[in-house]
């Protein structure tokens, strides 16, 4: 489904193209190579790689959390990654590393705040670390319109247009630093997979199999941070994929748990699907995708809380 | 004992109004442009419309004005929301309704509705009140799903107001500071309206202190004492509506007011819900005028909204009451 809709998606730009003529650009001939190439390619492998590293995420958060609602869009992770890289762009000026950098750095410091003034006595309850959550992405969200309104307008224009999470204008150059770190924290993760499923058949029985339970979430929780932080660097807060992408994976997959593949299948889907719709809703005005994944995303979570007020 | 719980109160009543009369001075004396307090005294008392004059009379004393209201507005019906919904984490803004008045208001402007004030205040009620309706049929089984249903219809809600800010980038120019939440600029509305609907709103909240207090009591043991339980949390919730949604249409959005408030005036109000009522009132109209006040001085070349202000002391608030409200329960 992810190749059908990638294949949909090669053909949509200004115009459309005949399926012939994007066969024949994937294969480095035709007229519209170029623009096949070098402008839509880019924006659909961003969307697939972009929509499976938050699947991922999502997935990783609401194992640990024990919850459906744990996505790290929910717990403040965007909005930290976004005021890194806004503090990277007004106050430091520094250039795409830097930036990426930054925006990592404050994924990091948002997740760290938000376990750190979740955890009590109990243990991490769910609901609260997502409440806790709520209140440090209003915190953030607050820097970071400060911030915004703080820079210059042609800055300030930029960065809300950002913002909203976009793919518009993703092209191959910016794609090489962050598709290496998403493959490199794949691989991770595909090292990792094997104790994870051990450590969800329960704390007790994980710890007797010999797994480090601590040692074990922090790496996840660094993995699952990577993957957030790289996408928001690059493309802005996409919110919601995160959130939605694992239940519907594990619905599709009829596994129990969280299983991460089918998460990152559907994110991919997801984001593609996301923006695409972004693209045809309001053409020739393409909207940001972030936009589009708020607007959705906001009715699956609603719908969501629906079926569990229905459930009890 | 009663006697002095009651002098208590008072006591506290009165600091908290020695503190807003503060606050107001400062408003009034406070801010980018600065004005020694004599000029201050003269353009309150003796206007001779000098520029210092004009700044004071003219832009901060409606300012501050609409500060007290729009405070007093959001802290009482924060107040009213906490304690018909039994939520200690019931906010008008986190709860939606506030996005819900933004929404209407930004739907309005498109379909050109929005041009006149009681237009815009008209929109920002029934965005209210529709917004609450969804957010408590999805929300209502527990007080954390509440919120997270609200927090929910926000997000649907902003992405679309921005989409459509973005698509048309004019009609919305003119609504770009609203959206952030401030009172900077305020002084340019009419005075009248906004203050009246939202005194007559106060006063509406103060007469149904005593049947909510009953209420809180628990439905059953209200509804044994013969009380109207249905009525009375549909006029309490039409009374949440218009005043949010009042505060929201001259202030924009402005969160954690109401859910500040309230609990500052829990440990004073104990569990007097007129008391409660009445010290929201204030320490509402305090805190906004406080932070209006930081909002003007936070930045050397401008001004930052206040509701990044409120924000920014709301979120340590929202974690500490959500952490006390798990250890209670």
């Amino acid at each position: 489904m992810a190749l059908t809709l990638a294949f949909a998606a090669l053909h949509y730009g200004s115009t459309w193209s005949t399926s012939s003529d994007v066969l024949a650009a994937l294969v480095g001939r035709g007229d519209e190579a170029f623009v096949i190439l070098n402008w839509r390619l880019p924006r659909v492998t961003a969307a697939l790689a972009f929509g499976a590293a938050l699947g991922l995420a999502g997935a990783l958060f609401q194992n640990l959390t024990r919850n459906a609602l744990g996505s790290p869009d929910v717990i403040g992770l965007d909005t930290g990654a976004y005021t890194g890289a806004l503090v990277a762009i007004t106050l430091l000026g520094g250039g795409a590393g830097m930036l990426q950098a930054s925006s990592v750095l404050g994924g990091l410091a948002a997740a760290a705040a938000v376990y750190v003034l979740s955890a009590g006595r109990s243990g991490l309850s769910g609901l609260r670390l997502i409440v806790v959550g709520i209140a440090v992405n209003a915190i953030l969200t607050a820097v970071n319109s400060w911030i915004v309104l703080r820079a210059e307008l042609d800055v300030a224009i930029a960065a809300t247009g950002w913002s909203a999470g976009s793919l518009n204008g993703v092209d191959w150059d910016e794609l090489v630093v962050p598709l290496s770190v998403l493959g490199a924290l794949a691989i991770v993760l595909a090292g990792l997979a094997h104790t994870m499923h051990q450590a969800a058949l329960g704390d007790d029985v994980a710890v007797t199999s010999g797994v480090r339970l601590d040692r074990l979430r922090l790496l996840l929780v660094a993995t699952g941070v990577g993957c957030t932080a790289t996408v928001t660097a690059v493309a802005g807060p996409i919110v919601f994929i995160a959130l939605a992408a694992p239940q519907i994976g594990r619905r599709l997959a009829r596994e129990a748990g969280v299983p991460l593949l089918p998460a990152a299948l559907a994110g991919a889907v997801l984001l593609l699907a996301a923006d695409l719709t972004a693209q045809v809703l309001l053409a020739p005005t393409a909207l940001p995708v972030g936009v589009v994944t708020t607007a959705l995303g906001g009715c699956y979570l609603i719908w969501l809380l629906m079926v569990e007020v229905r459930r009890r | 004992m009663r006697r002095t719980a009651r002098t208590d109160q008072l006591l506290f009543l009165t600091v908290a109004l020695v503190v807003l009369l503060g606050a107001l001075l400062a408003g009034v004396a406070v801010g980018a442009r600065s004005v020694a307090p004599a000029e201050v005294w003269r353009a309150l008392f003796d206007y001779a419309g000098t520029d210092d004059h004009v700044v004071v009379r003219d832009l901060r004393l409606p300012r501050t004005v609409f500060g007290v209201c729009v405070g007093a507005a959001l802290g009482v019906s924060g107040a009213l929301i906490q304690t018909v919904s039994r939520n200690p984490l019931a906010e008008p803004a986190l709860l939606g309704l506030t996005a819900g008045a933004g929404f209407a208001i930004n739907v309005g402007v498109l379909a050109g509705l929005a041009g006149t004030q009681l237009g815009q205040l008209g929109l920002a009620v029934v965005g209210c009140a529709v917004a609450s309706v969804i957010v408590y049929a999805v929300g209502r089984t527990s007080p954390l799903r509440l919120l997270l249903a609200g927090v929910a219809l926000t997000a649907v809600l902003m992405g679309i107001s921005l989409g459509l800010r973005l698509t048309f980038p004019d009609v919305f120019d003119r609504y770009r500071f609203w959206s952030v939440g401030a009172l900077a600029g305020s002084e340019r509305i009419p005075l009248t309206v906004p203050v009246v609907v939202v005194a007559l709103s106060l006063a509406g909240a103060l007469l149904m202190s005593r049947p909510l207090s009953t209420l809180a009591l628990g439905e059953d043991v209200a509804r044994g004492l013969g009380a109207h339980v249905g009525r009375t949390r549909a006029v309490v919730l039409l009374l949440v509506t218009v005043l949010a949604g009042t505060a929201t249409a001259v202030a924009g959005p402005v969160a954690f007011v109401g859910l500040i408030v309230p609990h500052l005036a829990r440990r004073i109000a104990a569990d007097s819900v007129p008391w409660l009522l009445v010290h929201s009132l204030v320490v509402g109209a305090v805190l906004l005028v406080v932070a209006d006040v930081g909002a003007r001085l936070l930045l050397p070349t401008g001004e930052v909204p206040v509701a990044v202000v409120t924000a920014f002391l709301g979120g340590p608030v929202l974690i500490w009451a959500v952490r006390t409200f798990e250890a209670a329960s």
